[in-house]
């Protein structure tokens, strides 16, 4: 545990706008006598995107059900634009500008995507919206569907789709609501270099819109390119906060991940402080924690 | 003084009682997330065995206890695990509640069966023995009952912390996937809950029935005992359970003992679970929303507007033919079955789109009769205000559950039907004790509807308009709201929808209908009375809804028939009445896991028809102008829907992800499909 686990107050542009849109402060989750998530501290701000890493079961998506009301936790403080949503409604916190995506789906799988998306702009339009014929928003949707690249699945029922059609629907269904926040939960696992590379892109033009991203990501390539700020997860502690670079470079991260740090590489015989910690094959993060080799 | 001291003993026998049945039903959600509605009418069933066992065939008492406990209990408990209720754990509450309250109505069915009404007893164990205490005699039964109950409670301790098979059962409780990854069998564990659980069930109904009586009804209801014990500990808790079932039994026999024996009050004493059962649910604290269990349900298709509106006329003319050269008695089947369809409009909409189960749409019914011989209003405007007035009562019982699951609000319905069976129904006020109360017929725009042909053919007219109109709603937004809310209620809630309000609307829009239908009724009948809307008939109802289609107005229609057929089946035939039940029963269980039912296999006939031999009879047809308006949106809607199911089945039979628990075929629309990428 090398590093502060207080972030270093969050990002570039946020003190232009003043204050973090996101502050999660302290919270602790315990399920039973495990501790999912410990002290967690970060924020999230206007216009960058906050990339949230760390091995299976760090306690990564707990945080987001924290934060989008799923979860109430044990200790600690949600705040949104300022104001304390620890114990608001899931509802309600959507109202206010949060918009998330599930790491297990959870599409309207007996909807078209093109319905999907439409559910998400009634509901969007208020509960009483539902009871007005619709029309009027079918141009945005296709809009929509177009830019998150889904277009051609618009007519298909959602639980038919591939997977990571399914994620950028979600995404999609989120935009809808035209969001401050987004919380994506995995968004591009799923999807081929390609996608993923166009998925980045939008990433970047999402936050330039002046939207706010937290992203739990496993592709290391795709966390380095468009993150601002990145935070890791361990155990439910933050043990690592930086940008991408002050991560690469982080001993307690290169720890958690791979079992080793600088620190230890000449004892083993081997130079690894220059090991290229992200490329293709070797940063990838392992699906099960292996045993503690430290 | 003593008398206290008396109702105290007794309060806590049958606490005592309450205590085991309800660890047996804890036991068996716990492990399995199945929740037993049955569980009472398995100890019926049991008790009748016992009597069986001990009085007919005159075994010795305790072989006759030994075997229905350890062999016969067991045994169904087992089969029911292995063979009915498997992997439900993970299904919707509005699958695994009409799997359960299937093996409810089969129960009852096979006991009516076996056991034809005759007057039987029970004697208390170690009948004669009793023991002075403070000045008062208890009995050894009583005693027994008590320290039986001890003996579970300590028992059930040792099994789950001290015993391997207890520590895989906790095990399950919290992951059963897990479980399996550390070499534990959770398929044996759920068996064994149940087999344990079915057992604890038989034991609190054998012990009780020398007190209740051998009847088919009484002892149904101990579920509603166990259940309002055992949400005290959240269905896991099983000393706090112990607990509840305690304060449940003290509760039940003061008010037994204090409550005056005349007026409303008198009523009281036989709801006191239901309402002990309410104010448990009112202090429960908020449910949180599950993730992870997303799947899509390939609904019936949705008709073309041209196609409903004419299945509408020919409807509507068949009625009017069939009516004109009918009797009066079969008018009235035909009314009834009008208004039982009507009834399965409003299950269309709760459970059909919403996923939501009622267990009291009956007792709506006898509220919107109620209301409309009430208000004596007989036109438009009576039978609309009794719709109001029903739909304002469902609000009120989905109002407390608010915060809570599907399953209680499901449980909640129970309670209440029971609530309005046992006191409201039968009071003064409303129909009396074996009253019944005089309605006529409504006239409409001073049109006054008198024989009772054109009546029918009035019924007919409002399932057809109700009928279009939930299409349409079904077409539209609120349509699409109410499925994505069934699909996945915790992205809706991340989207800004309001469930909890949303669920008291639909709640209530479905109690509304229903409360038509009984206005519609009470009109029909001329006389109606409380004997007519008892809360068993919710379970054959949800059953036959489930049946012939709880998601199309078609399977609606057939299921009102087929509701309304039933009695007169269970009539022609007296000797196979209860088989009647068992047979409706296998069938829901059976069509459970596909809600489109009967319905859908015809239209898929109709599919098959259409493609051989449609385009042969179209060339024939003169074109048709297309109906607009609002059924436009109908139209567009059902193609596209077309399209999805097509598409959707085309990929799911190229991609082979079909797996075991479904086929489909190329018009295929049944069964429950995971999502394509579920990790």
């Amino acid at each position: 545990m090398s590093s502060s686990p207080v972030p270093s107050g969050g990002g570039h542009r946020a003190d232009v706008r003043g204050g973090p849109l996101l502050e999660v402060d302290h919270v602790v989750v315990q399920f039973g006598g495990v501790t999912a998530v410990n002290e967690a501290c970060f924020t999230a701000d206007p216009g960058t995107v906050t990339g949230l890493i760390g091995p299976n079961g760090a306690g990564k998506t707990t945080c987001f059900n924290v934060i989008s009301g799923l979860q109430k936790p044990t200790r600690g403080k949600v705040r949104f634009q300022g104001k304390d949503v620890t114990s608001m409604p899931v509802h309600r916190r959507s109202k206010r500008g949060m918009g998330r995506t599930f790491q297990r789906l959870e599409a309207f799988g007996s909807l078209s995507v093109r319905d999907n998306v439409r559910v998400a702009a009634d509901i969007h339009r208020g509960a009483l919206a539902g009871l007005l014929p619709g029309g009027g928003h079918g141009k945005n949707i296709d809009a929509l569907l177009e830019r998150v690249g889904i277009a051609a699945y618009a007519q298909e029922r959602a639980d038919s789709i591939p997977t990571g059609t399914a994620r950028l629907l979600e995404l999609a269904r989120c935009l809808a609501g035209d969001p401050k926040l987004l919380l994506l939960d995995e968004p591009s696992s799923g999807l081929d270099e390609t996608e993923t590379d166009a998925f980045g892109e939008l990433l970047r033009d999402l936050a330039a819109e002046g939207r706010a991203i937290l992203m739990v990501e496993h592709d290391m390539d795709l966390v380095m390119a468009v993150c601002d700020t990145i935070h890791v997860l361990d155990f439910g502690s933050i043990i690592a906060s930086g940008d991408p670079a002050e991560i690469r470079r982080d001993p307690a991260v290169q720890k958690a991940y791979l079992g080793y740090s600088d620190e230890d590489g000449d004892a083993d015989g081997h130079t690894r402080t220059d090991l290229p910690v992200v490329t293709d094959d070797t940063l990838v993060i392992p699906a099960v924690r292996e045993g503690a080799e430290a | 003084m003593s008398s206290f001291l008396a109702f105290t003993i007794f309060g806590l026998v049958s606490g005592a009682a309450y205590a085991i049945a309800a660890s047996g039903l804890v036991l068996t959600y716990s492990t399995t997330r199945v929740f037993n509605i049955a569980h009472g009418a398995l100890g019926m069933l049991l008790s009748f065995v016992f009597w069986d066992f001990s009085v007919r065939q005159g075994m010795p008492t305790l072989l006759a206890l030994a075997l229905v406990l350890f062999v016969v209990a067991p045994g169904i408990g087992w089969f029911l695990q292995r063979f009915v209720a498997r992997d439900l754990g993970d299904a919707p509450v509005s699958v695994s509640l009409v799997v359960t309250v299937a093996i409810l109505v089969a129960t009852l069915g096979l006991a009516q069966q076996v056991w034809p009404p005759e007057a039987r007893s029970v004697q208390p164990f170690f009948a004669g023995t009793s023991f002075e205490m403070f000045g008062f005699f208890i009995t050894a039964h009583q005693v027994l009952t008590i320290a039986l109950s001890l003996v579970v409670a300590v028992g059930l301790y040792v099994l789950l912390n001290r015993t391997r098979i207890g520590t895989a059962m906790r095990a399950s409780v919290d992951n059963p996937e897990l479980l399996k990854l550390f070499g534990g069998q959770p398929e044996r564990v759920a068996a064994l809950s149940w087999a344990i659980g079915t057992s604890l069930a038989a034991l609190a109904g054998v012990l009780l029935v020398s007190t209740i009586g051998l009847d088919y009804y009484a002892l149904l209801l101990l579920v509603i005992n166990a259940f309002a014990a055992a949400i005290l500990g959240r269905l896991k808790n099983l000393p706090l359970t112990f607990v509840g079932a305690m304060a449940l039994g003290l509760i039940t026999s003061y008010a037994s003992g204090y409550l005056p024996t005349e007026g409303l009050l008198n009523s009281v004493r036989n709801v006191v679970p239901a309402l002990f059962l309410f104010a448990v649910i009112i202090a429960m604290p908020q449910a949180q929303l599950r993730i992870g269990q997303v799947k899509g349900i390939v609904s019936a298709p949705l008709p073309s507007p041209f196609k409903a509106l004419g299945w509408s006329g020919a409807l509507l003319l068949g009625v009017m033919l069939l009516a004109s050269g009918m009797s009066e008695a079969n008018l009235l089947l035909v009314g009834t079955a009008a208004t039982y369809a009507i009834v399965m409009l409003s299950m269309v909409l709760l459970t059909g789109y919403g996923g939501h189960v009622s267990l009291a749409q009956i007792t709506f019914v006898g509220v919107g009769a109620l209301a409309y011989v009430k208000l004596d209003q007989p036109n438009l405007v009576g039978v609309l205000l009794a719709g109001l007035v029903a739909a304002g009562v469902g609000a009120l019982v989905a109002l407390p559950v608010i915060r809570l699951t599907g399953l209680y609000l499901a449980l909640a319905t129970l309670a209440f039907a029971v609530i309005m069976d046992k006191m409201i129904f039968q009071a003064d006020f409303a129909f009396g004790f074996n009253g019944s109360l005089n309605a006529e017929r409504l006239s409409i725009l001073t049109f006054q509807v008198e024989s009772t042909s054109a009546y029918v053919w009035v019924m007919a007219l409002f399932f057809v308009v109700m009928g279009l109109g939930l299409l349409v709603v079904r077409a539209g937004p609120l349509g699409r709201m109410l499925v994505a809310l069934r699909d996945s209620p915790a992205a809706c809630g991340t989207l800004g929808l309001d469930q909890r309000w949303f669920r008291v609307g639909l709640f209530a829009v479905s109690a509304g209908m229903a409360g038509v239908a009984g206005a519609l009724y009470a009109g029909l009948r001329g006389t109606v009375g409380a004997a007519e809307f008892q809360f068993f008939g919710s379970f054959t109802l949800l059953l036959l809804a489930v049946v012939f289609g709880v998601t199309s107005v078609t399977g609606a229609a057939l299921g009102g028939i087929g509701l309304m057929m039933l009695p007169v089946l269970q009539a022609d035939y007296p000797q196979i009445a209860g088989l009647f039940f068992v047979v409706i029963a296998v069938g829901a269980i059976l069509l459970a896991r596909d809600p489109n039912g009967l319905a859908n296999q015809l239209f898929r006939l109709g599919h098959l028809l259409d493609r051989r031999f449609g385009n042969r009879i179209r060339e024939r047809i003169p074109v048709l102008p297309v109906p607009g308006g609002s059924l436009g949106g109908m139209r567009e809607h059902a193609r596209a829907e077309q399209d999805a199911n097509a598409h959707a089945e085309a990929t799911l039979d190229t991609v082979g992800l079909g797996g075991a628990s479904h086929q489909a075929g190329p018009e295929g629309t049944e069964g429950r499909k995971e999502t394509a990428g579920v990790q």
